[in-house]
């Protein structure tokens, strides 16, 4: 264990927009998005420029706008003063919750006493993929590692452990409803910062995707997405069972209700060690625990939350039982389903508010969203300990472990 | 002695023209290459030159490579290493050098690349087929000509043989048409007559035969330099049709390629994989990176022990085995022109229909007319088949069926040359049809008989004299099905076979000939491999597993859809048989295999042809899956074996028969084993056959395979003698010819 514990001092997040064009976040460019949450952390905290050490920040599709280090342009727009370096970096899925984990272990290490961490995706405006990437393209590559799309791998999933469609659409009704209750009860209130224009004049204010009135019927008329580029152009499902070949088929099971939806949003994290509180007088809200990330088969893709939680207990010291509240990263019904069956942990532990199925994922900013939401959620129920983690494109998995102080 | 021959005319245009003597198809060898570079050199530095055009002067252009002349270069780089050398330096070298002739014919300039002095049209005139490097030669010209023959064929077939293009092929053909377009050309080998070739834009310009010298001479003629240039040779490098890997465009085309490769391929295929990451990385750089990258990708493939193992099966033997390797020494080579087949069922109509498309007349015979017509029906659809293909006119299918005489009479015999006979499996009736026959023919007459089961000895006294009477094994479906199994009688004589291979090379079929013995050859191995199948199921060995595992070994099908495929009871009455044949000697442990195939057939599960089987199937007899009440009948094995003990289980019980084969003296030649393996049952085409296999993996790595699974599985995985053998001196079934590979398992 380090000598010096990192904390977690305040945490922000825009509302999760529509990503496509008729969404409400589509006009605004991701580098403002991303100043947003910044000046929002500022000013909320009162931070002075010289207090941050650097802004680590997640961000997955790093090209038009959202290329040329993002993160800096971010600070350049942002109220903070040029003093402050910018860093991108791309951990998919686990981007903004992987910043966060980089700027704890920066700390614990004793490089800086605070970082603003986070993310942000504008997926409406710089579409997922169009970075290019070799694991899909290149074919020594594609074959080597048995690439399929991520799709195809929550549909492996489902297939490998026997969820069904209904496993799959009930879980997600239950996420609409829980974020629906979340929203109505205002348990996001503390830490989304509307989206407003230069005038000061709302842009959005709320989740905009959340569907309070989903039900099995509804869900059960949408056609599952990964059907046809599995069993007919380009036929996935073959690559699959090659890596898979206990399987006969593989079940498609997901659609576009039981997966999270394309969304714009950031976030932003605060995380200092106990020398910057003291100095700034701010109060430290968690500490960071452990946190963790691994390598995992990347054909099934999406099964790193179950080793990357192991690897994070083990770090603590701690088993599953200890972890009072969780946040799994609704990638995928699946992805939710094999953690709750693999460490068998309470569904009313997990995912308490709904997530990223009913509001969307806004890819390099979810995990600093999602450990926003637990912090919000551990106060509110007064719960010592929690964890959150999110499976990550390629085969990785990312947690982190916070105790409240 | 040269294989080009080079004039010029009065407009300055050179000809180079392609003539091989004493071969009635130009093939490409090395020298043949210095040689043209030679003459394109020729042309290039000769002022009083304009341009020039390279045809042939016989009705084909080019066969491609002459593979006899590569295979042995390429097991010769190890030993004969020049310069110190090694392998893929020297087979990288050869490539380049084959890239910069090309290219100085593609920039018309003596330096590729170097852009001084004006650029010389080069035409490709070809008279009629042109495969392999004879297209490539082609796609380097300025523009394709060719003969209007619709028996030629134009197209790039390397991936057959476990190779791919690599004389820049794959280059320019995925940089003329897109990778969506050339793909089917590339990674299927599919090849076009000329008509539909210069449809699909493989070549530019069709013209009559006597047309074509001066069709390309006058647009030599008319041309000059600025039009030459290639759309990847003009400033800013040109665009590849359909977008490149990282253009919006053509992402997904490239996603999709990769998936569709792996998948079809089931990763077992290395050239496939090389060439779309020659494709994929050449789509990225320049067009001369792009050669360099196809060369290093083509080295890996040539070197790759699976390409070696399928060039030397499924061409040298191959070819070897079709031009009459196994002909009895002093038998003449004739030509049948007189076929009776006897029964017109299925099989016998098959026979019936190769037959009569190759040109011989046939007699069909069954018990009445009735019946006789239904093989009549049988054949006239299969001809409609290829006039709706457009493979034949309609003129052609009449024809061809006049050759085919209807009969129920037995006097309508008496002309044959060859009798085959195709009634069905039933001892009895198969003898007794020989014998009615037997009485009605010159006693010269060859009479075989067409069985997968019953031994040869058991029929040969109804043919009387048993030095005329032999097997001939033909698969179904006969029209498709590439293999024929000769099979020797213990008095079949050497005319009996000599016969037997006339008719195989009429009907293009590639002939083995075996030994007799119970299921000869291709039975006898393709039996183990379903029951061990089988056998699985009964251990509680997941079917999908079973069925997965087979296929990624690179069977074509699992043995549960095997047998499906080939009835249940089949299966059942196979076992029936031989376990009364063997008495004693039958394998007590058969049972468990036995027990399953009784079980389904009891449930009327008798295969696709009752609509239920190991698979489901709907009222059209498509596959539905796995019939989920296997897991009632054999419950899964709580824990289930992986996926690499299945598939060992599965190849080697394949490979293992085979080997015992040999030992038996039913088969003579590894060639045999490994050509019928691929041909007759789908054994693994990228392993090169069973024996290829065994070699390629080594035997002390098999026998030490067959000593865990001997533990694991049972006694019929003990190594057979012969096989230990080779383990302890270190010798190979295919010896000096494999010497140069290198073992990978």
């Amino acid at each position: 264990m380090s000598e010096v514990d990192a904390f977690v001092y305040d945490a922000v997040r825009t509302p999760r927009g529509r990503g496509k064009p008729d969404g409400s976040l589509h006009e605004v460019p991701s580098v403002r998005l991303s100043a947003g949450v910044l000046n929002a952390i500022k000013a909320r905290n009162s931070l002075r420029s010289h207090d941050v050490e650097d802004v680590i920040w997640g961000n997955v599709t790093q090209v038009g706008e959202q290329g040329a280090c993002l993160a800096r342009s971010a600070v350049l727009l942002s109220d903070f003063d040029d003093g402050v370096p910018g860093v991108s970096i791309n951990r998919f899925c686990a981007s903004g919750l992987e910043a966060v984990n980089m700027a704890a272990n920066q700390i614990r290490g004793g490089a800086g006493r605070a970082y603003v961490a986070g993310g942000v995706e504008s997926m409406s405006r710089v579409p997922m993929g169009s970075d290019g990437g070799a694991i899909a393209v290149d074919p020594s590559l594609a074959m080597k590692a048995y690439f399929v799309p991520q799709g195809i791998s929550s549909d492996i999933i489902a297939t490998r452990h026997g969820f069904s469609r209904t496993d799959c659409d009930g879980y997600a009704v239950e996420s609409q409803r829980r974020a629906a209750k979340a929203e109505h009860d205002g348990r996001f209130a503390r830490s989304r910062i509307p989206v407003e224009d230069q005038n000061g004049l709302l842009i959005l204010d709320r989740d905009e995707q959340i569907r309070a009135d989903t039900n099995m019927q509804a869900l059960g008329a949408l056609e599952p997405s990964f059907k046809v580029l599995g069993e007919s152009l380009p036929g996935f499902d073959a690559v699959a069972l090659l890596r898979y070949p206990d399987l006969e088929t593989i079940s498609h099971v997901h659609h576009a209700g039981n997966s999270s939806a394309i969304t714009d949003g950031a976030a932003a994290v605060l995380v200092g060690n106990s020398e910057f509180g003291g100095e700034t007088g701010l109060r430290p809200r968690v500490r960071i625990l452990a946190t963790a990330k691994v390598g995992s088969d990347p054909t099934i893709m999406l099964t790193g939350p179950i080793p990357a939680t192991e690897k994070a207990l083990q770090s603590a010291g701690m088993n599953i039982s200890d972890i009072g509240l969780f946040e799994v990263n609704e990638a995928f019904a699946s992805v939710v389903l094999l953690f709750l069956s693999e460490f068998g942990a309470s569904p009313d532990r997990v995912n308490v508010n709904g997530g990223a199925i009913a509001m969307g994922h806004p890819i390099g900013a979810t995990g600093a969203m999602i450990l926003g939401t637990l912090i919000d959620e551990m106060e509110r129920r007064d719960i010592e300990t929690g964890l959150a983690t999110l499976c990550i494109g390629s085969g990785m998995g990312c947690a982190t472990i916070i105790e409240r102080v | 002695m040269g294989g080009f021959r080079f004039a010029t005319d009065h407009r300055g245009i050179a000809t180079i023209t392609w003539d091989v003597p004493g071969r009635a198809m130009n093939v490409m060898d090395f020298e043949q290459l210095e040689e043209l570079e030679g003459l394109v050199d020729r042309v290039l530095a000769d002022e009083t030159i304009s341009g020039a055009i390279v045809t042939s002067a016989k009705s084909g252009f080019s066969g491609g490579m002459n593979l006899e002349i590569l295979a042995g270069w390429r097991s010769g780089l190890s030993s004969n290493a020049g310069d110190g050398k090694s392998p893929a330096a020297q087979a990288f070298d050869r490539t380049m050098s084959l890239h910069r002739l090309l290219r100085k014919i593609e920039c018309g300039r003596p330096g590729w690349g170097d852009p001084g002095g004006p650029a010389k049209p080069f035409a490709a005139a070809l008279t009629g087929t042109a495969l392999g490097i004879g297209y490539e030669i082609a796609l380097a010209c300025h523009r394709i000509f060719v003969a209007d023959r619709p028996d030629a064929r134009i197209g790039l077939p390397e991936i057959r043989v476990g190779l791919f293009p690599g004389g820049g092929g794959t280059t320019r053909l995925t940089r003329r048409l897109g990778l969506m377009e050339a793909s089917r050309f590339l990674f299927e080998g599919r090849l076009l007559a000329p008509a539909p070739a210069v449809e699909a834009g493989l070549a530019d310009t069709l013209v009559p035969p006597d047309e074509l010298d001066e069709a390309a001479r006058d647009w030599v003629a008319g041309t000059n330099a600025d039009t030459i240039v290639k759309p990847w040779d003009a400033p800013g490098g040109g665009r590849v049709p359909g977008g490149t890997p990282y253009h919006p465009k053509g992402f997904m085309t490239f996603v999709g390629a990769s998936a569709q490769v792996h998948g079809r391929t089931r990763g077992v295929f290395p050239a496939a994989k090389a060439m779309l990451s020659a494709i994929y990385e050449g789509a990225l750089v320049p067009f001369d990176t792009a050669l360099r990258i196809e060369a290093r990708w083509f080295v890996s493939a040539l070197l790759h022990p699976s390409s070696t193992a399928m060039i030397n099966t499924l061409f040298l033997s191959k070819r070897a085995l079709e031009k009459g390797v196994a002909r009895p020494a002093g038998v003449e080579s004739r030509e049948v022109n007189r076929l009776a087949v006897l029964g017109a069922g299925v099989m016998g109509a098959g026979i019936g229909y190769v037959a009569a498309a190759a040109g011989i007349r046939v007699v069909l015979l069954d018990r009445d007319m009735g019946t006789a017509k239904q093989g009549r029906q049988t054949i006239a659809t299969l001809f409609e088949g290829q006039v709706k293909r457009g493979r034949i006119t309609p003129e052609e299918r009449d024809r061809s069926l006049e050759n085919v005489v209807f009969t129920d009479r037995y006097e309508d015999l008496a002309e044959s040359e060859l009798v085959i006979e195709a009634v069905f499996e039933d001892p009895a009736v198969k003898s007794r049809v020989i014998a009615d026959a037997a009485a009605e023919l010159n006693p010269e007459t060859v009479i075989a008989t067409n069985t997968s089961t019953l031994p040869i000895a058991s029929l040969a006294s109804a043919a009387g004299d048993e030095r005329r009477f032999l097997g001939m094994h033909f698969f179904s479906p006969v029209h498709k099905m590439k293999l024929l199994e000769i099979i020797r009688g213990p008095k079949t004589g050497p005319k009996a076979i000599g016969r037997a291979l006339d008719l195989a090379r009429q009907i293009g079929k590639t002939p083995i000939v075996v030994n007799d013995a119970r299921f000869f050859y291709a039975n006898r191995c393709i039996i183990p491999y379903i029951n061990e199948g089988v056998r699985m199921v009964a251990e509680g060995v997941s079917p999908a597993l079973i069925e997965n595992a087979a296929k990624r070994s690179g069977m074509p099908l699992g043995p549960l859809q095997l047998v499906d495929e080939t009835s249940i009871d089949l299966g059942v009455s196979i076992a029936r048989v031989s376990r009364a044949a063997m008495g004693e000697n039958y394998p007590p442990d058969a049972a468990i295999a036995d027990d399953v195939l009784e079980k389904l057939a009891s449930l009327g599960r008798l295969g696709r042809k009752s609509r239920g089987g190991f698979y489901a199937y709907d009222s059209r007899g498509r596959r539905k899956g796995l019939w989920a009440g296997l897991g009632e009948q054999w419950p899964l094995a709580s824990v289930q074996p992986d996926v690499l003990t299945v598939q060992h289980r599965l190849m080697l019980i394949q490979a293992l028969e085979a080997v015992k084969a040999l030992e038996d003296g039913v088969l003579t030649d590894v060639r045999e084993g490994d050509v019928g393996a691929v041909l007759g049952w789908g054994f693994a085409p990228s392993s090169g056959g069973p024996f290829s296999w065994l070699d390629r993996i080594g035997p002390a790595e098999i026998v030490s395979r067959c000593d865990r699974l001997r533990e694991l599985a049972g006694a019929r995985f003990d190594a057979p003698e012969s096989l230990r053998k080779m383990a302890r001196s270190g010798n190979s079934f295919y010896g000096h010819l494999l010497d140069s590979s290198p073992v990978t398992a």
